[in-house]
């Protein structure tokens, strides 16, 4: 008996304390406003960026790596789509189309945006697979490098004053489909997509097994530099993604955005149980790691609790769901002990 | 020595244990007497090393007891084995790959300096190098690990676990890497050891060396005790009665090569310090044995074929004509498949399925616009675990739960999966009990009557006799000769290996 609840709690723990943490807050917030339709809607917005970079970020764990420059990527791009609706479509000075009207602008932005994540993106992939750099030291490396240029772009200056239509993107008003606002559909779509591309592709299947063993996969024929240099294309373009869809939120720019996503980022994947040894992880449980995160965020704000004590309590469900994953390998070991 | 007499050095009564889905052992008893060699024999999957693992501390057994001298003892962790005294040599290597020879050796027990908790480096090296001298291996114990063949890394295992002061030592397949010459001084050390009082349990599937070095077997089969004797009341033929409990054909069967056009020519190739003007020729059809000691360089042929390592000059042909293969990928896309010699490093994604893996080098067969089809490698998987007997409970099992044997034939499955015209073996049958190997043999056979072209490398000379339509013996990075398998004998290989004119 007691097996079978420590089974439960670790095979769906993170789904367990999803929903400890909804009740809780639904019981204890006035009003129960936590549970209303509202905020829920909040909730998903508030993660939408999140869960985007915890798709990329999963698919890079999984190869046994690590990006810590997402989030300087993510303001590099936000810079770069808001200066290109505002002004055109350039590179380096050089002006290719300028005074764009004004929807087809942000579809420039847009595309710059992804294109400039997905060459940063590339160059991280490079220097890890080519240089043979660590991931961690490459990507360190790069979200310095890469912070430092977004604070170049405008001299440390925010892009502001975007057109409304830009602005849409971000979810804000008139930018809801059904009452959700878009970034929630472009997270839902990019979860459907990526969970299938992981579970179901040639290319998923290598990702994992480069991750669990990649002299193994090198001497199976995959080529193993290429699913770790697209693994980084990918996290550079949803970074980029990521940028547009924050700058839109706010309707500025900021060479500041995106400090410490790596981190909220890697956390959602850990939490939804991937290894950062490699080879396990599922994109459904970095979702149900960016809610465990938002929820936990939100219903602490609406507590009231000081940011300082968020900041703790963050930590603590961190710890306590990878204590939940180790309980887990532990149980499988005794499994095998008592078995039957 | 009479049995009744002496309280016998280890007594395991009664041992059952189950993994999930598998019955690995039910009920199982061993004794062994102080320094005795004991055989403990059984197919792929019987459970030997579950047995030894528990033993070891290892695995937790469900039920039953060890002894050691008569005395109940309780074993639970690793360490506690140890400290009892019993070591073993696991069949999967167990070394960490950036420590030095010596490091390894002397892991959890290097030689104090005078400065506290300092290690006395110059002893522990010399200590060292001279456990490997006496094992009589040539190689320097500052090499790091992972840069020691397969062989050389199994000699430092045994130098690991012999060095220690144990009164039981488990060797679990030591001989699987092992070339003739290795062999021989392993079995001295045996000896060495047994007459010293130390009793060995000792796992092989070369029935050969049982008979050479052990004194009584144990054999089990599915999981239970089948029959403990002395090995001179037994044949050859008895045993393997007592393991697959049916009469087995054990002769290589071995059908001549109808030698076709030639598949793969290797002309003039060059690895600067490794290989050096290597030229052969394999024909369709044909079994092109790779003969030679450890670390003449025969993987390393292999490995430069199927563009694992880069080469510095020569060129290959593929039926004619002349092709650049710079990598792996390359290479299978030419048809070319390379069956590693180390399963667990090389061979395999251990965290994965049985099905993932037997797929893994050839998804592009099973898949639509980069989707894998499931039910497709679902039926492919299935059918190779039919076909090569993998025992595992189902094709969704990680390899990594499989007997060790088991896991090499995942690897055979994955390469005849691809479908390659031209197979490089690298100790195809290494660890693989007596029956699936004559079913291995007869499978290259069946390959090579399909016009498979095989290069077939292998430590095991009755093996390479047996199996091959031509040998090429190898001696430090070069071809020292060939010979045709009218005129090879086990003495002429060895003449050759070894350097002699
Ligand atoms: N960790 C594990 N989890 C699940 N099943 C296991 C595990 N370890 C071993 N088994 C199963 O237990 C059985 C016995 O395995 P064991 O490794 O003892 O065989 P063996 O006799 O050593 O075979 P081989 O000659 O191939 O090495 C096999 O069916 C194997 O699949
Ligand atoms: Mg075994």
């Amino acid at each position: 008996m007691k097996e079978r609840i420590l089974r439960v709690l670790t095979d769906y723990g993170i789904v367990l304390m999803l929903i400890v943490l909804v009740v809780y807050f639904t019981i204890s917030t006035p009003n129960h406003i936590f549970i209303t339709p509202l905020n829920l809607i909040n909730i998903t917005h508030q993660i939408a960026i999140n869960t985007i970079l915890g798709i990329g970020m999963t698919f890079v764990i999984i190869t046994a790596g690590i990006d810590l420059s997402v989030g300087s990527v993510l303001a590099y791009c936000g810079l770069v789509a808001a200066d290109m609706v505002k002004h055109g479509l350039h590179i380096g000075g050089v002006t290719i189309l300028p005074n764009t009207p004004v929807p087809l602008a942000v579809l420039e932005g847009l595309l710059g945006a992804l294109v400039v994540g997905g060459f940063i993106g590339s160059l991280n992939g490079v220097v890890i697979t080519k240089f043979k750099v660590n991931p961690f030291i490459a990507t360190l490396a790069a979200m310095t490098i890469v912070r430092g240029f977004a604070f170049i772009y405008n001299n440390s200056y925010p892009i502001s004053n975007l057109p409304n239509s830009f602005d849409k993107l971000g979810g804000g008003v008139g930018g809801r489909f059904m009452h959700i606002p878009y970034p929630v559909w472009v997270a839902l779509l990019l979860v459907v997509i990526s969970h299938f591309v992981l579970s179901r592709t040639r290319f998923g299947r290598q990702v994992y097994a480069v991750g669990g063993n990649e002299e193994a996969s090198r001497l199976s024929g995959v080529n193993t530099n290429r699913v770790k240099l697209m693994v980084y294309i990918i996290m550079g373009v949803l970074a980029g993604l990521a940028g547009v869809l924050q700058a839109a939120d706010v309707s500025s720019a900021d060479p500041q955005a995106g400090l410490m996503y790596e981190l909220n980022a890697i956390a959602a994947v850990v939490l939804g149980g991937s290894s950062l040894m490699g080879g396990r992880g599922t994109i459904l449980g970095t979702l149900l790691g960016a809610l465990v995160i938002g929820v936990l965020n939100n219903g602490l704000i609406m507590l009231g609790i000081s940011d300082f004590y968020q900041q703790v309590w963050r930590g603590v469900v961190i710890l306590f769901a990878v204590l939940l994953d180790q309980a887990k390998i532990a149980l499988l070991a005794r499994q095998r002990r008592v078995a039957e | 020595m009479t049995e009744e007499a002496v309280v016998p050095a280890l007594e395991m009564r009664h041992i059952s244990k189950t993994f999930p889905g598998v019955r690995a052992l039910d009920d199982v008893s061993l004794t062994v007497m102080l320094g005795e060699v004991h055989a403990l024999l059984g197919e792929n999957g019987a459970g030997k090393s579950t047995l030894m693992k528990i033993l070891a501390g290892a695995h937790p057994k469900d039920t039953g007891e060890i002894l050691l001298n008569g005395k109940p003892v309780h074993i639970d962790s690793p360490q506690s084995a140890m400290e009892l005294g019993i070591s073993i040599i696991y069949q999967e290597f167990n070394l960490v790959p950036y420590l030095n020879a010596a490091e390894n050796i002397f892991l959890g027990r290097e030689p104090r300096a005078k400065i506290p908790s300092f290690v006395d480096f110059r002893k522990m090296y010399a200590d060292a190098q001279a456990i490997i001298d006496r094992l009589g291996v040539k190689l320097n114990v500052r090499t790091p690990v992972n840069r020691l063949s397969v062989a050389q890394q199994q000699m430092v295992e045994i130098a690991k676990a012999t060095s220690r002061k144990s009164r039981v030592i488990v060797m679990d397949e030591p001989s699987a890497t092992l070339t003739e010459h290795e062999l021989a001084s392993l079995f001295t050390l045996i000896r060495q050891l047994q007459s010293e009082g130390v009793s060995i349990v000792y796992i092989s599937h070369r029935l050969e060396e049982v008979f050479e070095i052990a004194n009584r077997v144990t054999i089990l089969r599915d999981g239970r005790w089948v029959a403990t004797e002395k090995v001179a009341d037994l044949d050859r033929d008895q045993i393997i009665r007592y393991m697959v409990g049916r009469e087995l054909k054990d002769i290589i069967p071995k059908a001549p090569a109808a030698v076709k056009e030639p598949a793969l020519r290797v002309v003039h190739l060059n690895r600067t310090g490794v290989l050096h003007d290597i030229n052969l020729t394999v024909h369709c059809g044909e079994v092109l044995g790779l003969a030679g000691l450890v670390g003449a360089g025969r993987t390393e042929v292999a490995r430069a074929i199927f563009g694992a390592d880069p080469i510095d000059s020569g060129r290959i042909e593929l039926f004619g004509k002349p092709v650049r293969i710079h990598s792996p990928e390359s290479a299978i896309r030419h048809g070319i498949g390379l069956i590693t010699e180390d399963r667990k490093a090389q061979g395999l994604i251990l965290g994965m399925a049985v099905r993932e893996n037997t797929t893994l080098a050839n998804l592009a067969a099973l898949s639509r616009f980069g989707f894998v089809c499931r039910a497709k490698e679902r039926e492919a998987a299935t059918k190779y675990v039919k076909d090569l007997r993998v025992r595992t409970p189902t094709i969704e099992q990680a390899v990594q739960n499989l007997s060790g044997g088991n896991q090499q034939k995942v690897v055979l499955a994955k390469w005849l999966f691809t479908k390659s015209k031209i197979l490089l073996f690298d100790e195809p049958t290494r660890g693989i009990d007596v029956g699936a190997k004559t079913e291995i043999y007869q499978l290259i056979n069946q390959l090579a009557a399909e016009g498979v072209a095989i290069i077939m490398i292998s430590s095991e000379l009755p093996e390479i006799l047996g199996m091959s339509d031509r040998i090429l013996v190898m001696h430090e990075g070069r071809i020292a000769g060939e010979l045709s398998r009218a005129e090879a004998t086990q003495e002429k290989i060895m003449h050759l290996a070894t350097g002699g004119e």
